[in-house]
C-alpha cells in the first residue's frame, strides 16, 4: 500500500512514454515520404488510446484506494490516519536534501481522485474527440504525462520534488495548447502560456528556498513543523514568493492572461488542464501550506485582493465574450479566485472543497462545450442557437453543469459555494484580514455571484435556445475541430459527459455539508437577479447578444480591460528592443574591441614597417643616430 | 593498481593518430570504421574507469599515476580522477565517440558525414583533440594542464578552419588568438602560484588551501588564471570569438567545442583555481558572481534577436555557462556542485542541440530561421520532435539535466559562503531567475519559428551571410592549396552522392545513432540528478575544505 503513490505516478508516465515510441510501431522507413496511410494512422490511435487509457484507469483505482481509508477527513475536520507512502530515496545537493518521498494524506487522496477521474474521462472522450487526428498518439502521451506529473504534485512529500511535477505540468499545458501548431495563433497562445507561468514559477522556486532554508530541509512535513518558529519577515516574504507562483498557474490577476489564450488547445485540454487540474494546483499548494500562509497575515490581504478583483473583473469578462470556450475559461478565472478568496478568508477547507465540485462542473461544461463546438463547427455563441432538440443528452448534463456553476440547490457547487461565501462573511468579524481587505472581498464575491449567474443564463440561452442559425460549413481546415454528422456525439464523448454530471451534481452532499442559510438565500436570490436580468434582455429581443447589459462597459469587458495590450507595451516590446540593442552592442561595441585590437595591432605594425622600407641609407642613418644618441648619453651620465 | 587506465585514455588515441601518419595508405580503405574503432576503445576505457571506480571514496584521486617528466624543472606527469573529473572524462569519451559515429555510420553518404573532404586528416585532427581533451581532465600537474589545455586549440583550430563553412578562416583565426591571449595569461598565473610555492602538484597545493601565499598574491593569481579560463569559457565580456567559431564549425566541431571544450574552462575554476586560491576567490567572487549574470541575461538577450539557429545556440552557452560561473561564485558545496552538475548537463544538452542544428542546417544549406519558414514538425516530424526535446532540456525544464544544474546554483546564491557578501549574492539570484525565464522565452520563440506553422517552400537566406566581421579587411583567399577532390582511387570506395530524397528526410540512421544515448542520458540525469551529485559532493566538500 506505500508504494500506491508511486505506482500511481509511475503508471501514468509510463503510458506516457511508450506511447509516444511505439504507438506506431512499426515504423514507416523514414526515407520515403508517403502520403498519410489511413488505416495505419486509425490502427495508431486506437492503440495510442488504449495505451493511454488503461494505465489511467489503474492509476484511478489506486487513488480510490488510498482515498479509501481517510475518505473526506479533510473536509470534516476528523482525524485523518497516517500518510501512506513512503521515501523512495534521496539526492544529496551538498546543502539540504531532496527527498523523493510520495505519500498520501487526507488533502492529496482526495485531490488524487479528482485528478485521475477527470483525467480518465478526458481521455476516453479524447479518443472520439480527435478520432481523426493524426497526431492523436503524441496528444494522449502528452495527458498521461500531465496525470502523472500532476499525481507528482498532489502526492509529493517535498517541496522541490512538488516543483518537478509543477513545472513538467506547465510543460505539457504548453505542448497541448499548441497541439494544432499549423496555426500560428496557436503557437503563439502556447509560447504565452508557458512563458506568463513560467515567469510566476521562478518567484515559486525562490519562495521554496526561503521556506527550505528556513526550516533546514524541503520536506513538507518539516518545514510546516517548523512554521511557528519563522520569523515573520521570513513568512511573509516566502508565503509571497509562492503567490507569485499561484498567480501565474492558478491564472490569478496579475497573471491571468495566459488562461483565455490558452483555449487554443483542444477542448478536452481545456478541460482538463485549463479547468479542473493544473490551474487548481495553485489552490492546492496554498491549501498545502496553509499554517504557513495564516501565519502571514499580509500575504492573506494581497491574496484577498487579488482574489476580489479577479473574481469579478473575470465574470464581467466573461459575459462580454462570444467565444463559447472563452467564457467559460474567463468564469474559472473567476472560480479560482473564489477559491482564493476562500483561503484568504481563512477556511482552506471551503476552498479546497469548491476546488473539487469546480472541477467536476467545469470540465463538465468544458467537455458539453466541446460536443457544441464539434456539432457547429465554431466556436462562437452567435453562430449557435436552438441546440437542445438537437443534442439532447449534452442540453441536459451542460444544464446540470451552469447549475453547478451559478450555485443554484441542489447542485454541488451551490454547497461549496456557501462554504466559501461564509468563510468571507466571517473573515469581517474575526480580522484575520484587514477590514478593507474582507469587505472588498465578500462585497465583489457577492456582485460575482449576480454576474455569474448572468453570463451562465447568457451562455446556456444563446447555445441551446432559440431558433437554430442555419450556418452553411466549409470544410474544417485541417487542424481544427471536426465535424461530426451524427445528431449526438459518439458515445466515447458522452458516456465521460453522462458520469461526469452525478458528481456535478450529487458531490455537494459529500462530506457533512454545513449550510449557512441567510448566506445560502442571498447567493441565490442574487444568481436569479443576474439570471432573471439576462433572460428579460434575451426575451425582449433573442438574436441580439444581452451583454448589451453592460452597456459602455461592453468593449472593455470584452478586451478584458485591455491588459494585454499593457503588457505589451510594458514588457514584451521593451523586451525586445532591449534584445535587438544587445545585438548592436555585441556587434559594434563588445565584439568591436576585439576586432579594434586586431585593426590597431596591424596599424602599428604597419608604423613599423616603414622603418623597414630596404633604403639602406635611412638604416645607416638610424645607426649612426642611434651611436650618436648612446655617445651623448654616456659622456653626459657618466 | 590501475594506473594503466588513465595513461591507456591518452594513449590509445594518440597512438590512433600516430599509425595514421606512419601508414596513411594502409588504413585509407578502413578510415571510417578506423576512426570509430579507436574512439570506441577510448569510450570503452572510459567506461571502464568509471566502473572500477570506487564510489566510496569519490574524494580521493584514484588510478593516480606520478612520474618525473622533466625533472630539471621538476615536473611531472602527474594524472588521477576523482569525482569531479570522472563524468567529464567519460563525458569526453562518449562525445567523440559519437561524433565519430555520426561521421561514420553506413558508410557516410550525408553531406556532413565523412565523405571526400580530406577524411584521413579530419579523423587525425579529431583524435588528436581527444588527446588533449581528456588530458586536460586527467591532468594532476599544473604545466601539465596547461600542457594539455593548449593542444586542443590546434586541432580545433584546423578544424574550424578546414572543414567550416564560408567564413571559416577569420572565425579559426580569431579563435586561435583569441583562447591564446587567454592562456598567456592563464599561464603568467600559473607561474606566480609556482614562484609562490616551489610546486605544481595540483594534489598538494589544494591540500594546503592557499597555504604560503598572501592574500594580495592569491588575488593576482586567481585573475590571472581566471581570465585565461574566462576566455575558454566563456564568460561575458569575453565570449565573441565563440558564436563565430560555432556558426562557422563542422557539425561535429560544434558539438565538441560545446559539449568539451567549453568544460575546460569551467573544470580549471573547480580544480585550480577556487581550491589552490581560496582567498583570492573569495576577493574575486563578488566580480565572478556579476559577470556571470550579466552573461545569463546578455546571452539570453541576444538570443531573442538571432536569425541563424547555430548562432542562437552559441549565444545560449554564454547564458548556460553564465549559470555555471554563478555556482562557482558562491563557493557553497551546493553552488559548486550545482555548476559542475550543469556543466555536464550542458555537455549534453548543447551537443544534442549542434548535432540537431547541423543536421537541419545539411537540409536546409542554411540555418537562417526566418527563411527555412517553421513547419518543421509537419515536414520531418521525428526530426521537429528531437529539436522540442532538447530546446526544453536546455531552457531548464525539471525532470531533464539542465534544471539540477541552474536550480543548485540559484540555491548557493541564496545563502553565499560566509565571507561573502549576501544581499549582493540575492540580487544575482533574481536576476539569474530573470534569466532562466528569457532563456525560456528564446526557446520557445525558437521552436515556435522553427518547428511550428504551415511549411512553405524553404528560400535561399534572405539576408547575405552574416555581418563582415573579419579580422582582416582584405578579401581572405578560402581557396584550397590542394585541390578538395580526391584521388580517383579513394573516390571508389565512396558511394554513390546522396539523392535528394534522402537529404531531406526525416532523421536517418547515422544521426539516431549519435543521438539516442544524449537524448537517456539528458533523461537519466533529469530523473536521477543523484547520480552525478553524490559523485560530486564529496570531492567538493574536500576541495571548499578551507572556505566551510
Amino acid at each position: 500500500m506505500t508504494i500506491f503513490p508511486m505506482l500511481a505516478v509511475l503508471l501514468p508516465f509510463v503510458a506516457a512514454v511508450v506511447g509516444l515510441l511505439f504507438s506506431r510501431v512499426p515504423h514507416r522507413a523514414p526515407v520515403t515520404v508517403q502520403p498519410p496511410d489511413r488505416a495505419a494512422g486509425e490502427r495508431a490511435n486506437t492503440r495510442a488510446a488504449w495505451i493511454a487509457t488503461v494505465p489511467t484507469a489503474a492509476a484511478a483505482v489506486l487513488a480510490v484506494v488510498l482515498a479509501w481509508g481517510p475518505g473526506f477527513a479533510y473536509f470534516t475536520g476528523d482525524a485523518a490516519p497516517q500518510p501512506t507512502g513512503q521515501t523512495f530515496g534521496t539526492i544529496v545537493t551538498g546543502a539540504i536534501p531532496i527527498s523523493l518521498t510520495l505519500q498520501a494524506d487526507a488533502l492529496s487522496s482526495v485531490l488524487g481522485v479528482l485528478v485521475t477521474l477527470v483525467a480518465l474521462a478526458v481521455q476516453v472522450y479524447s479518443a472520439g474527440y480527435l478520432a481523426d487526428d493524426p497526431r492523436y498518439p503524441s496528444y494522449s502521451a502528452f495527458v498521461s504525462l500531465f496525470t502523472s506529473a500532476m499525481l507528482l504534485v498532489v502526492y509529493s512529500g517535498d517541496l522541490l520534488v512538488l516543483y518537478v511535477g509543477w513545472e513538467i505540468m506547465g510543460l505539457c499545458s504548453y505542448l497541448l495548447i499548441g497541439h494544432w501548431w499549423e496555426d500560428r495563433g496557436n503557437s503563439r497562445a502556447a509560447v504565452k502560456a508557458f512563458l506568463v507561468t513560467r515567469l510566476g514559477d521562478v518567484g515559486f522556486l525562490f519562495g521554496i528556498f526561503v521556506l527550505g532554508v528556513a526550516a533546514d530541509s524541503f520536506r513538507i512535513a518539516d518545514v510546516l513543523a517548523a512554521v511557528p518558529g519563522m520569523s515573520p519577515a521570513t513568512l511573509v516574504t516566502a508565503t509571497m514568493l509562492l503567490l507569485s507562483g499561484v498567480a501565474g498557474k492558478s491564472a490569478q490577476v496579475p497573471l491571468h492572461t495566459w488562461l483565455p489564450d490558452a483555449m487554443a488547445g483542444p477542448t478536452p485540454i481545456s478541460a482538463l488542464i485549463h479547468a479542473a487540474t493544473m490551474v487548481a494546483a495553485g489552490i492546492f499548494v496554498v491549501a498545502r501550506l496553509f499554517p504557513a500562509f495564516t501565519a502571514a497575515p499580509p500575504t492573506l490581504d494581497v491574496l484577498a485582493v487579488m482574489a476580489a478583483l479577479g473574481m469579478l473583473g473575470a465574470a464581467l469578462a466573461a459575459l462580454a465574450q462570444d467565444d463559447l470556450k472563452r467564457v467559460l475559461a474567463y468564469s474559472t478565472i473567476s472560480q479560482l479566485a473564489y477559491m482564493a478568496g476562500g483561503l484568504a478568508a481563512g477556511s482552506d477547507t471551503a476552498a479546497v472543497f469548491h476546488l473539487l465540485t469546480h472541477g467536476a462542473f467545469k470540465a463538465l461544461l468544458f467537455l458539453c462545450a466541446g460536443v457544441v463546438i464539434h456539432h457547429v463547427g465554431s466556436n462562437l455563441m452567435t453562430q449557435m442557437g436552438g441546440l437542445r432538440r438537437e443534442l439532447p443528452v449534452t442540453f441536459v448534463t451542460m444544464t446540470v453543469g451552469f447549475a453547478a456553476l451559478t450555485g443554484i440547490p441542489p447542485a454541488s457547487g451551490f454547497f461549496s459555494k456557501d462554504g466559501v461565501l461564509a468563510a468571507m462573511d466571517d473573515a469581517l468579524s474575526t480580522g484575520r484580514l484587514t477590514d478593507a481587505a474582507a469587505l472588498l472581498l465578500y462585497g465583489c464575491a457577492l456582485a460575482t455571484v449576480a454576474v455569474t449567474g448572468a453570463y451562465a443564463a447568457r451562455a446556456w440561452l444563446r447555445t441551446f435556445f432559440g431558433r437554430p442559425r442555419a450556418v452553411a460549413l466549409p470544410e474544417p481546415e485541417p487542424g481544427t475541430a471536426h465535424v461530426v454528422d451524427v445528431r449526438e456525439a459518439p458515445r466515447t464523448m458522452l458516456v465521460p459527459l453522462v458520469l461526469l454530471a452525478v458528481p456535478a451534481l450529487l458531490l455537494g452532499f459529500a462530506g457533512e455539508p454545513h449550510l449557512d442559510l441567510g448566506i445560502a438565500v442571498i447567493s441565490v436570490v442574487l444568481t436569479l437577479l443576474g439570471a432573471g436580468a439576462v433572460y428579460a434582455s434575451w426575451r425582449g429581443d433573442p438574436l441580439a447578444d444581452p451583454a448589451r447589459l453592460l452597456g459602455p462597459l461592453r468593449v472593455p469587458c470584452e478586451r478584458a480591460f485591455y491588459l494585454d495590450a499593457v503588457y505589451a507595451a510594458l514588457v514584451v516590446r521593451p523586451i525586445r528592443a532591449l534584445a535587438a540593442l544587445v545585438v548592436t552592442t555585441d556587434d559594434k561595441v563588445v565584439d568591436g574591441a576585439v576586432r579594434g585590437s586586431g585593426a590597431s595591432a596591424r596599424r602599428l605594425s604597419g608604423m613599423l614597417r616603414l622603418a623597414q622600407n630596404g633604403n639602406v641609407q635611412l638604416y645607416v642613418s638610424g645607426v649612426l643616430a642611434g651611436v650618436l644618441l648612446i655617445a651623448v648619453g654616456a659622456v653626459m651620465f657618466t | 593498481m590501475m594506473g594503466w587506465l588513465p595513461v591507456a585514455l591518452l594513449a590509445v588515441p594518440l597512438i590512433g593518430a600516430t599509425l595514421l601518419l606512419l601508414a596513411p595508405d594502409a588504413l585509407r580503405a578502413v578510415i571510417r570504421t578506423y576512426g570509430v574503432v579507436v574512439s570506441g576503445v577510448t569510450f570503452a576505457l572510459s567506461v571502464l574507469l568509471a566502473a572500477t571506480f570506487d564510489y566510496g571514496a569519490a574524494a580521493r584521486m584514484q588510478f593516480e599515476i606520478d612520474r618525473p617528466w622533466i625533472p630539471g624543472l621538476g615536473l611531472r606527469f602527474h594524472l588521477g580522477v576523482d569525482g569531479i573529473s570522472l563524468p567529464l572524462v567519460v563525458l569526453t569519451a562518449l562525445l567523440t565517440f559519437l561524433c565519430f559515429v555520426y561521421l561514420c555510420w553506413r558508410g557516410g553518404r550525408s553531406p556532413d558525414q565523412l565523405r571526400d573532404d580530406r577524411p584521413r586528416e579530419l579523423v587525425f585532427t579529431l583524435l588528436v583533440l581527444e588527446v588533449g581533451m581528456i588530458g586536460t581532465f586527467l591532468a594532476l600537474d599544473l604545466l601539465l594542464f596547461f600542457v594539455f589545455f593548449e593542444i586542443v586549440l590546434i586541432p580545433m583550430y584546423f578544424l574550424i578552419g578546414t572543414w567550416g563553412g564560408k567564413g571559416r578562416r577569420a572565425a579559426s583565426i580569431k579563435f586561435i588568438l583569441y583562447t591564446l591571449l587567454g592562456s598567456v595569461v592563464m599561464l603568467l598565473g600559473l607561474l606566480i602560484i609556482w614562484a609562490q610555492t616551489g610546486t605544481l602538484d595540483i594534489e598538494a597545493l589544494s591540500a594546503s588551501h592557499g597555504a604560503g601565499m598572501s592574500r594580495s598574491v592569491q588575488i593576482l593569481a586567481f585573475v590571472a588564471i581566471g581570465v585565461g579560463l574566462a576566455v575558454k569559457t566563456p564568460m561575458w565580456p569575453l565570449h565573441t570569438w565563440l558564436p563565430d567559431a560555432h556558426t562557422e564549425a563542422p557539425t561535429v566541431g560544434s558539438v565538441l567545442l560545446a559539449g568539451v571544450l567549453l568544460k575546460m574552462g569551467t573544470y580549471g575554476f573547480a580544480r585550480i583555481a577556487i581550491p589552490v586560491l581560496p582567498e583570492g576567490a573569495v576577493a574575486v567572487a563578488p566580480w565572478l558572481g556579476a559577470f556571470a549574470v550579466v552573461g545569463i541575461v546578455y546571452g539570453a538577450l541576444a538570443c531573442l534577436a538571432q536569425r541563424d539557429l547555430k548562432r542562437l545556440i552559441a549565444y545560449s552557452s554564454i547564458g548556460h555557462m553564465g549559470f555555471v560561473l554563478l555556482g562557482f561564485a558562491t563557493l557553497t558545496p551546493v553552488g559548486v556542485n550545482g555548476a559542475l552538475f550543469a556543466n555536464v548537463a550542458h555537455g549534453l544538452i548543447t551537443g544534442l542541440l549542434f548535432f540537431l542544428a547541423g543536421a537541419i542546417k545539411v537540409r536546409h544549406p542554411h540555418a537562417d530561421m526566418p527563411s527555412m519558414g517553421g513547419g518543421l514538425l509537419a515536414t520531418m516530424p521525428r526530426l521537429g520532435s528531437v529539436l522540442t526535446f532538447a530546446s526544453i532540456a536546455s531552457l531548464g525544464l525539471p525532470g531533464l539535466a539542465g534544471f539540477w544544474g541552474e536550480m543548485l546554483a540559484l540555491y548557493g546564491a541564496f545563502q553565499p559562503a560566509n565571507p561573502l557578501p549576501r544581499g549582493l549574492f540575492l540580487t544575482y539570484m533574481v536576476i539569474g531567475g530573470l534569466g532562466a525565464v528569457l532563456t525560456a522565452a528564446y526557446f520557445v520563440v525558437m521552436l515556435s519559428r522553427v518547428t511550428h506553422g504551415r511549411p512553405r517552400a524553404a528560400r535561399p537566406a534572405e539576408t547575405p551571410p552574416p555581418a563582415d566581421d573579419r579580422l582582416v579587411r582584405a578579401a581572405p583567399d578560402e581557396r584550397p592549396v590542394v585541390p578538395l577532390r580526391p584521388p580517383h582511387s579513394v573516390r571508389a570506395l565512396l558511394g554513390p552522392p546522396p539523392s535528394r530524397a534522402e537529404l531531406t528526410a526525416d532523421i536517418q540512421g547515422h544521426e539516431l545513432v549519435a543521438w539516442t544515448p544524449l537524448v537517456v542520458l539528458i533523461l537519466l540525469f533529469g530523473l536521477w540528478p543523484g547520480l552525478l551529485l553524490s559523485l560530486t559532493t564529496p570531492p567538493v566538500l574536500t576541495l571548499l575544505g578551507a572556505l566551510s
